[in-house]
């Protein structure tokens, strides 16, 4: 049992107050950073996972002959023969409409569409470009055939993998994860060394009880339970405090992410398996404490004859 | 929970063999210790100030293992036994210390009543033999006292109480009445007769020699230098019973 049950009259034994002084305060930080952790942890592996997939298995064909009705006519005839291949899941021209919207947000131009009215938009020589999305794993032989498909029908054209570019973002996502859980981590072991440490200060403080407990014929079990269930109770306390602090920032930060709609910042979420590792850490950082404190006491009570 | 087993009949309570003490690199305490203890028996335990008094205590009360000899207590070599067994032995063990050590925190009737806690007794069957004890002690209506608001005398009987409450068959005393006035003094031997004549093997290590002569049919050990000098059986006071 993770706070052990121990009659009323048992726990007389200990005094009244709190055994551990600062020990809730340290704890809920702790607990707080290490949600937040946490949740930036899932919420980056996710993104990256994310990218990652969207990525694999995508390239896109960039056509740049000068000659803008040869250009059209490479580009529908590339994405006709690409969508017949089995290797390949869609093909997909993308509109020159598109191509320039896209442009102008770079450019600031007005309204949609085509550009709004930017005539330096509107005279930019913008290549064809044919989006392809492959199917099962083997991408570089894929690639391999595609350039060969490319080469016959729109020869002189780019094949760019996204991952080539998106690739690198991927993977520093993918680290700032990895960081994240080695932070939930330290804050893991840091939580438990503050549980020691108050353990072994509890029990420096009550010596001389847990001596007289020992003579009368007290077992290590019933010593145990006594600091164990008082220590698991602090900690339990600043666990729910770091809890509802680290929820209270996690919706505010979600609120205000919702209103984020550009680029790589809507792959980011939590999800449901996300949310039930938040909701479980608060539960496994008390049962880790107890066990923490039970082991401490053990430990130190042994060397008691 | 008690793993120990009974005395057996004629058997002794406590056996010392050879025994020697020493704290750590330094030299013996206690050096060639032996001698048995009868069950039913009244053992005063005297010796100067640093002669080893309360380290034989110890050992007796199992707070500290020899350096070396043999030690058995109701029947078992306690030298080799494993630690999660001796708390069964001590719940047979009363002890009564010097500085009382009630836990401050606690009631004159919660610290009488923890070692029947301690052994699992119900509230329920807890009241009324810890009543009688504060009766008897004449504490019955300071029972809610905590030990700060006690007097000496009372919180060496509040001591005493906790230490007979469970009625050990060994009890073992250090220096109980080195805190209270001399008729204070012969109240808590009275205590500890009436407890020798319910059966229980009592040891009280002294300094005062004239309390050994108030007990009938004691018998003394006296320590000098960490050697008992007088073992159990050898010699017996008061000189009036030598004729």
């Amino acid at each position: 049992m993770i706070i052990p049950r121990v009659p009323v009259q048992h726990r007389r034994l200990l005094p009244d107050r709190r055994l551990s002084g600062p020990t809730p305060w340290v704890i809920a930080i702790l607990m707080m950073l290490t949600l937040l952790a946490a949740a930036a942890g899932v919420g980056l592996a996710r993104s990256a996972n994310a990218i990652g997939s969207a990525i694999a298995g995508r390239v896109t064909v960039q056509i740049v002959t000068a000659n803008p009705v040869t250009r059209a006519q490479q580009a529908a005839s590339l994405r006709r023969a690409a969508a017949a291949q089995p290797f390949v899941r869609s093909a997909r021209s993308v509109e020159q409409e598109e191509l320039r919207a896209t442009l102008g947000q770079w450019f600031g131009s007005e309204g949609s569409g085509e550009g709004g009215d930017d005539p330096v938009l509107k005279s930019l020589p913008l290549p064809a470009l044919v989006d392809i999305d492959f199917v099962g794993e083997d991408r570089s032989g894929h690639i391999r055939d595609l350039r060969a498909l490319v080469a016959r029908e729109a020869p002189g054209a780019r094949v760019i993998p996204h991952a080539e570019w998106l690739g690198p973002v991927a993977r520093l996502i993918r680290s700032l994860a990895w960081i994240a859980g080695g932070m939930v981590v330290l804050m893991t072991l840091a939580s438990a060394a503050v549980v020691i440490m108050t353990a072994r200060a509890a029990l420096a403080t009550h010596y001389p009880t847990i001596e007289m407990l020992h003579l009368i014929g007290a077992t290590d079990r019933q010593i145990t339970r006594l600091f164990q269930r008082r220590i698991a109770i602090d900690t339990a306390y600043g666990i729910a405090l770091g809890s509802a602090v680290a929820a209270a920032i996690l919706l505010l930060i979600g609120w205000q992410w919702s209103g984020v709609t550009a680029g790589l910042a809507t792959t980011a979420s939590l999800g449901p398996a996300g949310w039930v590792l938040l909701l479980a850490l608060p539960l496994l950082a008390i049962a880790l404490a107890a066990l923490t404190a039970r082991q401490t006491l053990l430990a130190a009570l042994k060397k008691i004859l | 929970m008690t793993d120990a087993a009974p005395v057996r009949p004629g058997g002794a309570m406590v056996e010392f063999d050879g025994v020697g003490l020493r704290y750590g690199p330094d030299a013996e305490v206690l050096s060639d210790i032996s001698f048995n203890l009868q069950p039913g028996s009244f053992y005063f335990l005297t010796g100067a100030s640093g002669a080893g008094k309360t380290s034989l205590l110890k050992m007796l009360y199992l707070a500290q293992r020899p350096s070396r000899g043999i030690v058995r207590l109701f029947g078992e070599d306690l030298v080799a036994m494993p630690r999660h067994r001796l708390p069964g032995f001590r719940r047979r063990i009363g002890v009564v210390f010097q500085d009382f050590r009630l836990i401050p925190h606690l009631s004159a009737r919660d610290n009488i009543a923890l070692p029947l806690r301690v052994a699992g007794v119900g509230e329920e069957d807890l009241s009324g033999p810890v009543g009688e004890m504060l009766s008897w002690i004449g504490l019955g209506d300071r029972a809610d006292a905590r030990p700060a608001t006690l007097s000496g005398g009372e919180q060496q009987r509040v001591a005493i109480a906790r230490a007979v409450i469970a009625r050990p068959q060994l009890l073992v005393a250090d220096e109980p009445t080195g805190n209270v006035d001399p008729d204070m003094a012969m109240r808590l031997l009275g205590l500890f007769e009436a407890l020798n004549r319910l059966g229980t093997t009592v040891v009280v290590a002294t300094h005062d020699i004239h309390l050994i002569s108030r007990i009938e049919n004691a018998q003394m050990m006296r320590l000098e230098k960490g050697r008992l000098s007088d073992p159990t059986g050898a010699l017996r006071y008061p000189p009036a019973n030598r004729a």
